[in-house]
């Protein structure tokens, strides 16, 4: 019998239980996915990377972007920023509870730290579709 | 915490320093090849970065 196409991307969707927690810890702690799936070289590379990024970012005195509408760029990068900022998990939710996320200024060095505080978050993305792969088997 | 001065081509270097290992570490699938991509994606930022500066210090005469 024919399955539908519904059932058919249903079948082929891995089960959430099977990836849900190695991602999600993935986002809390960087290269926590990667520890909870045995691949502990992997994780910690993973860690110092996004870490050590994070906090030169900090250091820098960059900002943390918060959401702002208005025009379509003030969107895309108002918004875009702070889910690259939201992204770190724990290092941005402790960095902003702690009262270390800075207003914006002027100056190539903050400009820099903003960057850097944004990109820590986007290679956290990357290591937790990494630990999603590797989570689902598609992925040694 | 304490603060850092950086200039434009150390911050970039940094960046690109990083940025490199991430994508070594999760695009390749043994230890060799990610070793192997992780320093090409580092020598071709660095190529585009140096490239780059070139170009800007030219295009402002």
């Amino acid at each position: 019998m024919p399955t539908t196409p519904t059932k058919a991307a249903a079948e082929s969707t891995p089960p959430v239980s099977k990836w849900a927690p190695a991602v999600l810890l993935g986002w809390l702690i960087p290269g926590g996915g990667h520890f909870l799936l045995k691949r502990t070289g992997r994780g910690t590379l993973l860690l110092v990377t996004v870490l050590s990024m994070f906090l030169l970012g900090l250091m820098m005195r960059g900002a943390m972007f918060q959401p702002q509408t208005g025009d379509i760029l003030t969107t895309i990068i108002y918004c875009g920023g702070f889910l690259g900022d939201l992204a770190s998990g724990l290092l941005y939710l402790l960095a902003t509870w702690l009262g270390y996320a800075q207003a914006d200024v002027a100056g190539h060095v903050h400009d820099y730290g903003t960057k850097f505080l944004v990109a820590a978050g986007l290679m956290n993305v990357l290591a937790m579709v990494d630990a999603y792969e590797i989570a689902i088997g598609k992925k040694d | 915490m304490p603060k850092m001065n950086l200039s434009h081509f150390e911050a970039a270097v940094l960046f690109a320093l990083f940025a490199s290992v991430v994508l070594g570490v999760i695009t390749k699938r043994t230890d060799a090849e990610r070793l192997r991509y992780g320093v090409r994606c580092f020598v071709y930022f660095l190529a585009a970065l140096i490239g780059l500066g070139w170009l800007m210090h030219f295009g402002h005469g």
